[in-house]
């Protein structure tokens, strides 16, 4: 069966989200999983059938505050900060 | 004397909250976690690398019993897409706390507070508890309270910049007007920025950069969990008032 799973085209055998879990060897419960966009509760996890063509997102934690500023966009940012106190002041 | 904050029947032992960006190990993380004393850390939702499944967690390295995950939605542009991840965060989590971020613009990550405001009123309405990132303004911050959220985290300044608090008389008409806790999120750069924020009132400080992106990341850690102590402590003494004249500290009593 194919699927596509966290963007990627992907060929299983698995017929269940548990297994398809099973095989790509992540525990289910540090994961949180979407199936054509809806988001599946944990406790229905184990009896999801998977069907031809099924878009799946497999998410977890990472760490993150916010996406990283670039220095490209500090330098600017600085440069525009002491400029517009030297302006007025 | 008890001060410990509680949100929505949730208690927090330490004010100060740390982000798990951008530091340059795991074991760096660890340590400055440790080192900051802080029992709440936000982490981002991302894909599993379903390639490479060997890649750690850093999260395996957490005393989780003792820290509590608050999942975000950084980097979400969108209401919808704000909503999604929170969904996935409540089913890989172990809560319906969201720190919701919904953005605006890519160079100042300025929050999209229209956007952010229908948000919380959805996820606020499907039980999460939510506690929007939002601009020091505190018109939305009461339409993000009377809109469900738990707490309101204003910026101090720009997420990563450093320029620690740059509106004290916002946050501090904020803290006025706020019955829900009032957590300072993004701007804080040094110890003194996040004592300042506690000193005005606030109930929490939430800091990432100014920590992962010291020179040493575990002392600065260490730094900020003493600048909020203090700056918490100083608030419940109640400061003297600001004069402009000298008032003499001995008696003049007694003088030859």
């Amino acid at each position: 069966m194919k699927l596509r799973v966290n963007g990627e085209e992907y060929l299983t055998e698995s017929a269940t989200l548990l297994d398809l879990l099973g095989e790509l060897r992540i525990a289910p419960e540090r994961v949180a999983v979407e199936v054509n966009l809806k988001v599946i509760k944990r406790a229905d996890v184990p009896s999801l059938s998977l069907r031809e063509g099924d878009v799946v997102e497999i998410v977890n934690f990472v760490g993150g505050g916010a996406p990283v500023i670039s220095w490209a966009v500090w330098g600017y940012r600085q440069v525009a900060i002491y400029g517009a106190v030297g302006g007025r002041e | 004397m008890s001060d410990t904050l509680v949100i929505r029947g949730v208690e927090f032992r330490s004010r100060l909250w740390v982000g798990t960006g951008k530091y340059r190990s795991f074991d760096e993380t660890v340590k400055a976690i440790e080192a900051s004393g802080a029992d709440v850390v936000t982490v981002a939702v991302r894909r599993v690398n379903i390639t490479d499944r060997k890649s750690e967690n850093f999260l395996d390295y957490l005393d989780l019993s003792r820290i509590k995950v608050l999942p975000n939605t950084a980097g979400c542009y969108t209401v919808e897409d704000a909503l999604r991840y929170s969904r996935l965060a409540r089913e890989a989590g172990v809560s319906d706390m969201v720190k919701l971020e919904v953005i605006g613009d890519e160079k100042t990550l300025f929050p999209d507070t229209a956007g952010l405001l229908a948000a919380t009123e959805t996820l606020a309405k499907e039980g999460f508890i939510v506690l929007p990132y939002t601009n020091d303004d505190p018109v939305m911050a009461k339409r993000l309270e009377n809109a469900g959220a738990a707490a309101v985290m204003p910026l101090g300044a720009p997420i990563g910049s450093g320029l620690g608090i740059r509106n004290p008389y916002n946050i501090k008409i904020i803290l006025e007007a706020a019955t829900v806790p009032i957590v300072v999120d993004a701007g804080v750069g040094t110890a003194s920025d996040a004592a300042i924020a506690m000193e005005l009132g606030c109930d929490a400080v939430l800091i990432n950069t100014a920590i992962a992106g010291a020179k040493d990341p575990i002392a600065m850690a260490e730094a900020m969990k003493h600048a909020v102590v203090a700056g918490r402590l100083a608030y419940r003494a109640g400061r003297i008032p600001k004069k402009l004249y000298a008032t003499a500290s001995s008696p003049i009593e007694g003088m030859l």
